[in-house]
């Protein structure tokens, strides 16, 4: 995280210059992470080699739907996101706090935190950047910080990626998180593939990832490389297939607490809990602890949990939020409007993972949409708890 | 500690013996278990049966004939603390099926000599009969889970058991949404507990541990529809361990079973 921008070098490096930079990282002892296809969707995974990104891949999403197809071309990146995020290896879905043993000395406490591995990102999207940046804002900031979170995240390299592809779920434009990367990276790629060329455009974002380069064979940026990669970017950011209005949209709904949507949204409503599961900045976790069969040893871990169970909001004598709709609602306002209140910024980053992954396909654009359409108040009325 | 260990029964009611066979299969386990608890009676385990009353009593098994009605209230009464283990024991079993049909017709298609079966029309949940202190779903049910209640029991804590959608494992361990990829699945109205073993092996969900805790049914059954299912199918896939569970009964019901 002490990324120190390098003056913006821009450079280019070959598909196999890439190659040689998933060798350095590995050498370096980091665990190579990056898209890749299992299961019929691109997920993230170890990169041993540039063979094992998504050569000519793509995905179709539409709202509950997912599907790879094969691309005309052999682009690595041309994919918008899959179902995972980076932060199952920075905030992992299961996490041993610590453990405890009962010996003739007493009780003794243990914390293994040995294990800690120096991640490498591969192919980190704009509104992924802002996920991570937002959770870093959890996590770290303020008084109480995550050590566990912490050490994960400080020596992570972060290799970015330019959008080419916008997915008709993508809305990081009417975000602001995307689709140009800006900040919080090692190095920033931007991949140029047409019938005479397959190159990257490298963009330097701190002295790691300028070491890095200078460690590739590679080309300083010439003009026509830099208009050809910002045309990239900009195709992407015409092809956004949804949008959200922000425009007052923490106050909008704050002010619609009662707002019938709720109870409409809520008959469609699984509260399975994918589109917390999903989110890259959903934080929240549970605590189980454990005790073994002789009652010699215990452990405390920490899962995610969701806002759509009902022991999420158990407090004494019950659940708080008893219905779908407040489940709903408590998550949706949290995204889009408390989580301003609370950390800063807005809590969604327009990756559009909740609308691809729920199974019925609920879409937060278009709830958001709806409430805009037809406010019922103006004032804030007292929350119906249930 | 030993001498004062806290004794252990299991029952069986109508039921397959798998979930009893979980607690045999927790062979890493089984030493240690017989060290922390007596066990006192498991027939499936051990012919030396000792008097009660028990402690712990884990009953497998639902209720389908008017002696098993009986002898429910008979362990009920030797046991300190009860919990049902399976699908059977938690909301019917399978067997189930004979409450939404003849069990004569059932009968006389099974058996070669109907005249030696003696059954209640109906086959019911052990909490329908008696007061159960804790419910462990699944068929058969997850052998980690049950070292866990039974763990929790001998600690005098809550078992850490979720009730929440098969969903949340499936995200956990990594696993990617069979059902937005097409493949309908009953993970989101299904109680956790497995671990999300069939998506994982790219299959649906089928259900075996009921209703998770706010099952939505319908909505997910409306989405079947658009993924191509019958009513037909619905109904047959709310309809099996758990048929007898009232978020899946009604819901088979609605779409003809």
């Amino acid at each position: 995280m002490q990324h120190r921008p390098d003056g913006g070098t821009k450079a280019v490096i070959s598909r196999e210059a890439l190659q040689q930079l998933i060798e350095a990282l590995s050498a370096e002892n980091c665990r190579v992470l990056g898209p890749t296809v299992r299961d019929g969707a691109i997920v993230y995974d170890e990169i041993a080699q540039v063979g094992n990104l998504p050569a000519g891949w793509t995905d179709r999403q539409e709202a509950g739907r997912y599907h790879l197809e094969r691309r005309e071309d052999d682009a690595l990146f041309g994919f918008a996101v899959g179902p995972q995020s980076w932060k199952q290896f920075l905030h992992p879905p299961v996490e041993t706090l610590w453990t405890a043993r009962q010996g003739d000395d007493g009780i003794s406490i243990a914390t293994d935190r040995s294990e800690t591995p120096i991640f490498a990102f591969i192919g980190v999207r704009a509104c992924e950047l802002h996920a991570i940046a937002i959770q870093d804002r959890v996590f770290l900031d303020g008084p109480y910080r995550d050590v566990t979170y912490g050490m994960r995240r400080q020596d992570a390299f972060i290799v970015a990626v330019n959008c080419g592809n916008a997915a008709a779920t993508c809305f990081c434009a009417s975000m602001g998180t995307g689709p140009k990367v800006d900040a919080g990276f090692d190095l920033a790629l931007t991949e140029l593939i047409d019938a005479t060329r397959h190159e990257f455009v490298v963009e330097v974002g701190s002295e790691a990832g300028g070491d890095l380069l200078d460690r590739l064979p590679h080309r300083p940026a010439a003009n026509a490389d830099l208009l050809a990669a910002e045309a990239v970017i900009a195709r992407t950011q015409s092809a956004m297939g949804r949008r959200l209005e922000t425009d007052g949209l923490k106050e909008l709904l704050q002010a619609n607490l009662n707002h019938p949507r709720w109870d409409e949204v809520a008959a469609r409503c699984l509260a399975c809990g994918n589109c917390t599961s999903v989110c890259p900045t959903c934080f929240c976790t549970t605590v189980e602890d454990h005790s073994d069969l002789m009652g010699s040893s215990a452990e405390r871990i920490r899962k995610w949990d969701s806002c759509f169970t009902l022991d999420f909001s158990y407090l004494h004598g019950g659940s708080v939020r008893t219905t779908a709709s407040s489940r709903y609602r408590q998550w949706m306002t949290h995204k889009l409007a408390s989580w301003i209140d609370q950390f800063g910024t807005s809590g969604c980053v327009g990756c559009g993972r909740c609308i691809t992954w729920c199974p019925v396909g609920i879409d937060i654009t278009a709830e958001a949409a709806a409430i805009r359409a037809t406010p019922q108040s103006r004032k804030g009325e007292p929350h119906g708890g249930t | 500690m030993k001498a004062q260990r806290p004794r252990l029964a299991v029952w069986k009611f109508a039921s397959c013996d798998g979930c009893q066979l979980s607690l045999l299969d927790c062979e890493d386990e089984l030493l240690t278990l017989a060290g922390a608890i007596e066990i006192a009676n498991f027939p499936e385990a051990s012919s030396l049966i000792l008097d009660g009353p028990y402690d712990l009593s884990l009953v497998e098994g639902s209720i389908t004939t008017a002696h098993d009605a009986e002898r429910i209230q008979m362990v009920r009464q030797q046991s300190k603390f009860l919990v049902t283990i399976g699908a059977c024991a938690t909301a019917g079993g399978i067997q189930a099926l004979r409450n939404f049909a003849d069990v004569d017709d059932y009968i006389a298609a099974v058996y070669a000599s109907p005249k030696y079966i003696s059954t209640l029309a109906t086959s019911t949940p052990i909490s329908a009969h008696i007061a159960v202190d804790y419910e462990l779903r699944g068929c058969p049910i997850n052998k980690a889970q049950l070292i866990e209640v039974i763990s929790a029991y001998l600690a005098g804590r809550k078992p850490s058991i979720a009730a929440h959608s098969v969903c949340i494992e499936c995200k956990q361990r990594g696993a990617v949404c069979v059902m937005v990829q097409g493949t309908p699945c009953l993970g989101p109205v299904t109680h956790a507990g497995c671990g999300a073993i069939c998506p994982s092996f790219r299959r649906g969900c089928y259900g075996c541990y009921g209703p998770m805790e706010t099952p939505n049914t319908a909505a997910l059954a409306c989405e079947w529809q658009v993924l191509g299912a019958t009513p037909r199918d619905i109904a047959r896939v709310f309809s099996t361990f758990n048929a007898a569970a009232e978020a899946f009964r009604k819901e088979s019901k609605a779409h003809g079973g």
